[in-house]
């Protein structure tokens, strides 16, 4: 009995958070836009019964997304930019997770804190501020050109270069983190033993440092592309208007556009994009507790 | 048939393969090693031996290039070493925790040295498979270290650091994690391997017995200084000074003062009221020098009788007996309260042994029995 609850708490959680909202987007994916309030159609109705009211149920709005370019730029785009900016979070990230890994023992926990530290404010904060920074007659540009080594201001906010810069930022801690509990946990003999049998430092790292953190090295990738894909406020605060990216499509077909709808299927096939590196996550993440056994 | 005798330290002649010259080492102002100095030959199976703590590892990391000497230099086939760094050494290193590549199979790690030579391919499988009949690995050499058991890794270790042919073999308590069966079998093993391959090895425990077993000389250790360097029996039976006899197996010591009574004979009084002891030493002391004699409890016998011819014999009271199995240790005390250790081979069954607790006996040795030792 014992087991069975503590088996059912995690599916129950499943369902009330994940299942039950997933079956109402994707009901009102398969609705048609009206002018009503909530604005589709159509309601159920226990009066005509449930057959009747799945037989109104169509796909039309999946049809539209691949009618109207814009939608599959969007997803294009926007896997385009969770890929850049996850590489760049990467090359930013395991230098740093590296140094924190090798830092003396009594210098970790206030290191550590530092890369968590900006979480304690709030994110939108962090995304405005990013625009007095990076603003032509921002903190960046003033200090460049105080110093003279530009006459104009470089043109950032409101490009993608903006937007990178507010990802890799963002999602840098979800990078370091994972990398970092892999390299400390590396057996600093193993490094000796493999400059013992003749690799050159270098050697030793490409040989037995990385290899050794890739699985954090996967954990940070996912956990900087998944949210990345879906990501709205940095491309809508910081990007410009070339800025293509799935979340802001979603948040101007559903406020701007109103058409809930559409909206919803632009949300069900991200989650569908999403499933595959999210398995994929899963996956690594279980081979990696097996390895530990 | 006459077998030669391996004993190039005793030969003038003999060019160390190692030479440590007053190495010094240093960590801060903690001086782990103290101007030590050590010669050690090729072929040799060299055992460091001493408690936690007094320097074996960073003796061992020094040769294999890890750590700097702080001062002093040490020499590898007549080569200051200081300026050579590890990965071209012809030194390899079986490390204390093994340190096999967890994200490689046995043979990868094997092979994982033998690459860094570009050596061709087959070469190198031909090495590794061998390195594999050696260490009986072949038929787990798909599997990853995480796969097999605790012996199997330790002669992947072995066989990783064995498979470059170098000069020298470092093994730092290669078998501490191992059980006592499992450890003495390797023991074995390992001086087989040494006999076949021909590679000097040098090997750390704090293992008394291990370092008995198998090594051709041992240096025993104290906070950064040797204290004796010898082979197995000298140690055993001619320790330099109380430390050696205290540390290396069993033993009693009995504090006196000794007075000159013969060519190499003194004798020894120990007890107000009790006869001195007769003792043989070749080293000198003078009247009334206080020393210790240090004797083996296997070397003192034991019986119900006053023996007679003794060189020496107290009468004591059978206190403890600690049964071994093959052996029996008794724990005699004598009326001045002291107690020496007793020990026979248990030929007989226990029930009709002579003597039990509380019984009077008689503890006797003869005059080489022990070592006369001073302060
Ligand atoms: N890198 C180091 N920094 C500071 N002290 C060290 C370092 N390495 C070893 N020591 C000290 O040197 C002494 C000898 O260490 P070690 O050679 O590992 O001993 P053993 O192997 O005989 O147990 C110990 O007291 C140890 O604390
Ligand atoms: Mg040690």
């Amino acid at each position: 009995m014992r087991r069975v609850v503590l088996i059912a708490i995690p599916y129950l959680w499943l369902l009330a958070l994940f299942l039950v909202p997933f079956a109402i987007v994707l009901k009102i994916a398969l609705s048609d836009a009206a002018i009503a309030r909530p604005p589709y159609i159509p309601q159920f109705d226990w009066a005509s019964g449930i057959w009747a009211f799945l037989a109104q149920l169509d796909f039309e709005n999946f049809v539209w997304l691949t009618e109207d370019d814009l939608y599959w730029k969007a997803y294009l785009s926007s896997l385009k930019i969770a890929a850049v900016s996850t590489a760049f979070t990467l090359l930013l990230g395991y230098p740093m997770a590296y140094g924190l890994a090798r830092a003396p023992e009594e210098w970790r926990p206030t290191l550590i804190m530092l890369v968590i530290l900006p979480f304690w404010t709030s994110f939108l904060i962090r995304v405005y501020a990013w625009m007095g920074i990076l603003s032509n007659e921002g903190l960046l540009n003033q200090f460049l050109m105080t110093l003279g080594l530009i006459d104009s201001p470089f043109v950032i906010l409101n490009t993608n270069t903006a937007v990178y810069i507010g990802i890799v930022y963002t999602y840098l801690p979800f990078m370091i983190l994972p990398i970092y509990a892999a390299l400390e946990r590396l057996d600093g003999a193993l490094i000796e033993a493999a400059e013992d049998l003749g690799c050159s430092r270098l050697q030793a790292f490409w040989l037995v440092t990385i290899p050794l953190s890739r699985a954090g090295i996967i954990a940070g990738c996912f956990l900087v592309f998944i949210p990345t894909l879906g990501e709205f406020v940095i491309p809508s605060l910081l990007g410009g208007s070339d800025t293509l990216m799935i979340g802001k499509v979603l948040w101007e077909e559903f406020f701007s556009n109103r058409d809930w709808p559409v909206a919803s299927a632009v949300a069900v096939v991200l989650l569908l994009i999403l499933i595959v590196p999210i398995v994929l996550f899963q996956r690594n993440q279980q081979k990696q507790q097996e390895a530990e056994q | 048939m006459t077998v030669p005798v391996f004993e190039p330290w005793n030969d003038p002649e003999a060019k160390p393969l190692i030479q440590f010259q007053n190495v010094t080492k240093r960590f801060g102002v903690f001086t782990a090693i103290d101007d030590l100095s050590l010669d050690i030959y090729e072929r040799e199976f060299f055992a460091l031996l001493g408690p936690s703590g007094c320097g074996k590892t960073t003796m061992m990391r020094m040769l294999a290039g890890f750590e700097t000497p702080t001062e002093g230099k040490i020499y590898l086939s007549s080569q200051d070493i200081a300026p050579v760094p590890p990965n071209k050494r012809l030194v390899n290193m079986m490390f204390q925790s093994y340190a096999l590549f967890p994200h490689l199979s046995v043979w990868e790690n094997i092979a994982f040295g033998l690459k860094r030579e570009n050596r061709p391919k087959h070469d190198i499988a031909e090495r590794v498979d061998e390195m594999l009949r050696l260490t009986r690995l072949e038929k787990f050499a798909r599997r990853k270290p995480h796969q097999i058991s605790g012996g199997q890794r330790q002669r992947v270790a072995l066989a990783r650091s064995l498979a470059k042919a170098p000069k020298l073999l470092l093994l730092d308590e290669p078998l501490g994690a191992l059980d006592k069966k499992l450890r003495q079998d390797t023991q074995f093993e390992l001086m087989d391997i040494q006999e076949k391959t021909g590679t000097t090895f040098v090997i750390v425990t704090h293992d008394q017995e291990e370092a008995m077993t198998v090594a051709s000389r041992v240096a025993v250790m104290d906070n950064g200084k040797l204290v004796q360097v010898a082979t197995p029996d000298r140690i055993y039976e001619n320790p330099n000074s109380l430390y050696v006899a205290d540390f290396i197996g069993d033993v009693n010591i009995i504090d006196g003062t000794a007075s000159p009574s013969g060519q190499d004979q003194y004798s020894l009084a120990w007890k107000d009221g009790l006869a001195p002891l007769n003792v043989s030493s070749t080293q000198s002391f003078s009247e009334g020098q206080s020393c210790h004699l240090a004797i083996r409890p296997e070397k003192v016998t034991i019986s119900a009788e006053e023996p007679t011819g003794a060189d020496n014999a107290v009468p004591g009271r059978v206190l403890d007996i600690a049964y071994l199995g093959n052996i029996s240790t008794y724990h005699v005390e004598l009326p001045s309260g002291a107690v020496i250790k007793a020990q026979t081979a248990n030929t007989r069954r226990i029930a009709r042994r002579a003597f039990t607790w509380e019984d009077p006996v008689w503890l006797s040795w003869t005059a080489t029995a022990g070592v006369l030792l001073a302060d």
